[in-house]
């Protein structure tokens, strides 16, 4: 009786861990499906699965239709989200991680509350400034803009990053001489660096895939996310399927990389 | 050298070190500070001022915030934006906890199910709607494999204004396959703080399953659950890349209406006064928050 009930319970747990992969993973091999088929399969009403396959639709979609720049754009931007806000965000996680000071548990709310204050409210403002200063509809401008939504999650994160370092290593560092700089450059910042690396990871998706301040801070250098609101929603339906392909490529080869780091960023042990 | 000149000079070694230890960690903060104050501060300032001003006169007036009460599209906007979070919020914590409850038994394979379950972690609002618009189109694989099986003649109709709620149905599955794994990640976490100790206490007492999930690690879980709750109630009020795709001014909400007055009116003026309801419905709910609920728990991970 109880080894009816054990198995059955078996099959259960691995009825729904089925479900729920196929409840995720199908929406995303349906969307490289249509990205590659051909057009004709996809107007045809009586074909389900398309069976011809093009590369087509995405090389139109690049270079035909120009959206390779784009592409190149959200790229740019997504690096210099990472270059402004990390050099910047650092330093302020590091002094969150190591130090005690008056002051610090509302700098780390005001932080938090920061991380959750709506994109909206600075990013209209910062379309008129940037038309006087001259940012507008430049990469930079946007780079800005995603920098100041990145800069909580780069302190929280890089301050969880370093929190995790022992304590005993960097005191054994004092001990043989290392000056505070030292300790941080020697043992802390090398035994962070891959945890640092998940987080300027997160950053860049995160900037990737940004659309709302993206579009209202640009008109002709569009990111990607920003060009599909705008333009390819007017394209017929196999270069949006495309557009999307190209979307979620990179943020899904990223965390394919960084999958054990980024789960652990979010405080998930894995066994 | 006299032995006192010699320890009063390693004092005052010592207190300049401590000094300094002192000052460093807001030498650390300063150029977090400065980035907030100049590129957040000044624009949300800006904001303000924005909304508050005539389009043409530029003097400060009320004009903005009438031009947004008497259109019907403010009022509509206010009602998707509260229906949307209001359908997505509790089947997302609720499909959330399932999922946890299932990883938490740590069958074999349960690491790939949560590596796939947090796939749509890092896939963004705008593409997680254009694959959903690719299931439920008119040429899309539902309708197909539908008519197919002779289970429907003609296809159904998801997108357009007529057939709105069945945007509003569109928008919530991609937003629940979006942005669950966020609430997810958060559970997991806290789900994982728990000791078993706790559950196996439980069990020692001949707890069943359900009496273990309703006095021991739902109770347990309270400060996760909350952190979860606040942060997809205030994304919610800001949720624009998955409506806008699926149904562009069909469904209103306030992110939406932002961009459409900044975008299409160019006006800046009601666009900002926009901005500023959303800024403020937030800082009302973000506020209602740590009245009622205990702060230290956002410190924990989670979007």
């Amino acid at each position: 009786m109880s080894q009816a009930r054990f198995l059955l319970r078996k099959l259960l747990v691995y009825a729904a861990a089925i479900m729920i992969c196929a409840w995720i993973l199908i929406p995303i091999v349906l969307i490289f499906m249509s990205a590659f088929a051909d057009p004709h399969d996809y107007y045809d009403i009586k074909k389900v699965i398309p069976t011809n396959f093009t590369i087509e639709n995405v090389k139109d979609l690049l270079i035909t239709l120009g959206e390779w720049r784009a592409v190149l754009n959200s790229l740019v931007v997504a690096l210099l989200t990472i270059a402004i806000s990390f050099p910047i965000g650092l330093p302020a996680g590091y002094a969150l991680a190591k130090y005690f000071f008056p002051g610090r548990d509302f700098f780390r709310l005001l932080i938090i509350g920061l991380r959750m204050f709506p994109v909206m409210v600075i990013g209209i403002p910062l379309a008129t400034l940037y038309i006087r200063i001259g940012l507008s509809d430049t990469p930079v401008g946007v780079a800005i803009a995603h920098a100041s939504l990145a800069l909580p999650f780069v302190i929280l994160i890089t301050s969880s990053v370093f929190a995790s370092i022992p304590r005993d290593y960097e005191e054994a560092g004092l001990i043989f001489g290392l000056s505070g700089f030292g300790v941080f450059s020697r043992i802390t910042l090398p035994l962070a660096l891959p945890g640092l690396a998940a987080a300027a990871i997160f950053v860049f998706v995160l900037s990737w895939n940004e659309v709302f301040v993206a579009t209202i801070l640009t008109l002709m250098n569009r990111t990607l996310p920003a060009d599909v609101l705008v333009s390819v929603l007017e394209a017929p339906d196999p270069y949006k399927f495309a557009a999307a392909f190209i979307m979620i490529l990179p943020a899904m080869a990223f965390v394919f990389i960084a999958r054990r780091y980024l789960v652990t960023m979010w405080g998930i042990r894995l066994r | 050298m006299k032995p006192s000149s010699f320890f009063s000079l390693i004092k005052k070694g010592a207190e300049k070190r401590v000094l300094i230890s002192k000052l460093t960690p807001y030498l650390l903060l300063i150029p977090t500070i400065i980035y907030i104050t100049v590129l957040i501060g000044y624009p949300l300032a800006q904001g303000v001022i924005l909304a508050f001003q005539d389009s043409h006169s530029h003097s400060l007036s009320l004009i903005n915030f009438e031009t947004l009460v008497k259109d019907p599209h403010f009022w509509e906007a206010l009602k998707f934006t509260f229906l949307l979070a209001g359908i997505i919020i509790p089947i997302q914590v609720s499909l959330a906890i399932a999922v946890s409850l299932l990883l938490y038994t740590r069958f074999k394979g349960s690491s790939l199910v949560l590596y796939v379950f947090i796939i749509p972690l890092t896939l963004s609002d705008v593409s997680a709607a254009l694959m959903w618009y690719n299931i439920l189109t008119g040429n899309g694989y539902l309708n197909k494999l539908l008519m197919a099986l002779g289970l429907i003649e003609k296809p159904l109709r998801f997108f357009g204004y007529a057939y709105r709620y069945m945007e509003v149905l569109a928008i919530v599955l991609a937003e629940v396959w979006r942005a669950t794994a966020i609430v997810f990640v958060i559970l997991f976490a806290g789900l994982q703080m728990i000791g078993r100790d706790y559950i196996e206490a439980a069990d020692v007492f001949g707890a069943t399953t359900f009496q273990k999930l309703r006095h021991v690690i739902l109770p347990m879980l309270k400060p996760s659950l909350q952190v979860a709750l606040v942060t997809r109630t205030l994304f919610a009020l800001q949720v624009f890349g998955t409506v806008w795709i699926l149904a562009g001014r069909d469904v209103p909400i306030l992110a939406g209406e932002a961009f459409y007055w900044q975008t299409q009116i160019l006006n800046y003026n009601v666009a900002s006064a926009y901005a500023l309801v959303i800024g403020v419905i937030s800082i009302l709910l973000g506020w209602l928050y740590f009245k009622f609920l205990k702060p230290e728990y956002l410190a924990g991970g989670g979007l």
